[in-house]
């Protein structure tokens, strides 16, 4: 596989003459107007549970994407360093079990529930980094399934087996952001935020060296990084990024339970981002959406086909399955190859970009 | 060129131990790679200006001693000094930081990347601008000394290309370009000029002959002529030893170098 991307633009050439306006290419506009007026066009079920569920899923699995695609690492404690935003805000916030949650004003328990995540995101990097391959997966496994068995046998802040109901969003600007267009505007922006700061961080120094650290350890320490402070820096980026997701996920279901992190949400992140792809921001998002599709609507499929209704894993077992065996790249390696081949030349067969 | 360079310690530090001190000082450095020994108590003084031709056949341990000064693998025993601070214990990005640089002899570039960004890479590599989530602006500084550095490798023809569709000789020009990143006090140089053609290797010996006169650095070379041109000491290795130091008149005169290297079959 090709380092960077060979189709990205070089840093250092902004196309002269357009202003950076001009230079945002035709599908972001449709894309993004299309989620804009979203609202308008669907219905309450599809915002908040189908859209809404997608872009929190994304937004966690966009850590992911960022550690794996860019740095080469594949964590499986996104879900958990999530379900600690989750918790931090219903012990630090307002919740129903008033004898454990402090109540304080969510513009104190919001910033303390991310600090908290990022820091438990920090210290799960910096230990995973001293580790590769399918032992990072081991170890993160085992971080996150020492998160559910804590926080499910912990009564005295997490409240063991039955977590925390009646965790709300605050009521800013007097809007119910737990109706269903403002819940999808509301994960929508963390969502679109989210993605374009992956997107101009990968260009960016910081990314750069990330993926430079991926591709090649030894020449980036001897260019002067150290390489495992990158590491741990970008385990806390994408802890940042699961922490918003977190908190959004713990919103949406007005509650949060061990559950919630548990090792098959863990895994389920890992298969978002490896379905929707892991070499570009965008991937994670696609994942999310037909995961999303495949839980909510696989059962009553399978119902009516007259198959039993849980087999629906089943189906998202095969999805992950296909995706390994043709397209390592995720959905969106397909979609790259589908170009490539439109632009093959039909006689010496060569395309028209990169290798 | 660039003011925040200094990595670890402090400029006061940096220059007080340069007044005194040798660039490069090695003090019974061995390697073993399990029973084998490819470094054998090795003693080497380097004054901060001196230009080393290092000599040897293939498998004397020359990028072996490479790796060692440059942090690569840790030496098994014995003691490295740069500029008088001891940097044996240190992690290759301190070594690097302290400004200590290195080539690879088989290149060790990003070839998704343009040869521009391979320099800017190794310029925020030295720099305190490792872990910007900023992009680089039209004036970027470290973005200026790498258009600079461009120039002094003659590439600037080839600076917005994709590595891997440089010609060999442009990659081993970039390779230089990016030890030449940031304000580097010594380079060690593996085999620049090996597989390079007779105009590219004149274009070499040009650069290198170019750079300026503070800059010491050793070179691991083959080619006796290119050896003798940028080099004004040299010192024979076999077997993991070095066996003989001396001008470059001397080594070639010498008739123990001569049976061993300069009349042997490998080389
Ligand atoms: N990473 C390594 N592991 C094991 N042996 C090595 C390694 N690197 C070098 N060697 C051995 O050390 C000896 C010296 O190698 P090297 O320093 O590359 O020689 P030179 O650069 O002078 O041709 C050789 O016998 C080589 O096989
Ligand atoms: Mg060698």
């Amino acid at each position: 596989m090709s380092v960077f991307g060979p189709t990205e633009a070089s840093l250092a050439t902004p196309s002269e003459g357009q202003s950076w306006l001009e230079r945002i290419p035709v599908a972001y506009w449709i894309v993004g107007l299309i989620l804009l007026i979203m609202p308008a066009i669907a219905g309450d079920f599809m915002l908040f549970q189908i859209f809404g569920w997608t872009f929190i899923l994304g937004l966690i699995a966009l850590g992911l994407m960022f550690l794996g695609g860019y740095g080469g690492m594949v964590s499986l404690a996104q879900m958990s360093i999530a379900g600690v935003g989750g918790y931090m805000v219903a012990i630090f916030g307002v919740s129903a079990i008033d004898t454990i949650s402090l109540g304080w004003p969510w513009y104190v328990a919001i910033p303390i529930a991310l600090v908290i995540a990022m820091l438990f995101g920090t210290l799960t990097g910096w230990l995973a980094v001293r580790t590769e391959g399918i032992y990072t997966i081991m170890i993160t496994l085992a971080i996150a399934a020492a998160f559910f068995y804590f926080a499910r046998q912990n009564y005295v802040m997490f409240n063991g087996f039955s977590g925390f109901n009646g965790v709300l969003p605050p009521m800013l600007f007097g809007v119910d952001w737990r109706g269903p267009a403002a819940f999808y505007y509301l994960t929508l922006f963390w969502a679109a935020l989210g993605y374009l700061v992956v997107l101009y961080v990968s260009r960016a120094p910081f990314g750069l060296a990330l993926q430079g650290v991926r591709d090649n350890p030894r020449r980036m320490s001897a260019l002067g990084y150290n390489v495992t402070a990158h590491r741990v820096a970008a385990y806390t980026f994408a802890s940042l990024l699961a922490a918003i997701g977190g908190i959004l996920l713990t919103w949406q279901s007005a509650q949060i339970s061990p559950g919630t992190a548990g090792i098959g949400p863990a895994i389920d992140i890992l298969v978002i981002a490896v379905i929707g792809g892991m070499r570009h921001p965008v991937g994670p998002f696609i994942g999310a959406f037909i995961y999303v599709i495949l839980k909510t609507y696989a059962i009553d499929a399978l119902v009516t086909l007259g198959l039993a209704g849980e087999r629906f894993q089943l189906l998202i077992g095969i999805a992950f399955l296909a995706i390994v065996f043709w397209s390592p790249d995720g959905i969106i390696g397909l979609w790259d190859r589908l170009r490539e081949d439109r632009k093959r030349d039909p006689l010496t067969g060569r395309g028209g970009e990169g290798p | 060129m660039n003011a925040d360079l200094n990595g670890g310690s402090t400029i006061s530090e940096r220059l007080g131990a340069t007044g005194t001190a040798n660039a490069l000082e090695l003090k019974g450095v061995s390697k073993f790679f399990g029973a084998l020994a490819a470094l054998t108590d090795i003693d080497i003084t380097v004054r901060p200006s001196e230009r080393r031709a290092v000599l040897g056949s293939n498998g004397a341990g020359k990028t072996t001693l490479f790796n060692c000064v440059a942090g690569d693998f840790p030496s098994t025993t014995g003691t490295i000094r740069f500029f008088g601070e001891d940097i044996t214990q240190f992690p290759p990005h301190e070594r690097i930081r302290r400004g200590l640089r290195r080539t690879y002899q088989i290149s060790l570039l990003f070839t998704g990347l343009t040869v521009l960004d391979n320099i800017f890479l190794a310029c925020v590599g030295v720099s305190r601008s490792r872990f910007s989530f900023l992009r680089p602006g039209r004036d970027d500084a470290l973005m200026a000394s790498a258009e600079n550095l461009v120039r002094v490798v003659h590439l600037e023809d080839a600076k917005d290309d994709q590595v891997a569709t440089l010609s060999y000789g442009q990659q081993r020009q970039l390779e230089i370009a990016i030890a030449l990143a940031g304000a580097p006090r010594f380079i060690l140089f593996d085999e620049p000029a090996a597989g390079l053609s007779p105009t590219e290797r004149s274009e070499l010996i040009e650069i290198l002959v170019g750079l300026p006169a503070h800059m010491g650095f050793i070179i691991i070379e083959h080619d006796m002529d290119v050896a003798l041109r940028v080099a004004e000491s040299v010192s024979m290795m076999h077997n993991g030893r070095i066996f003989k130091e001396g001008s470059p008149a001397e080594i070639e005169d010498d008739p123990e170098v001569q049976a061993l290297y300069l009349g042997g079959a490998d080389g």
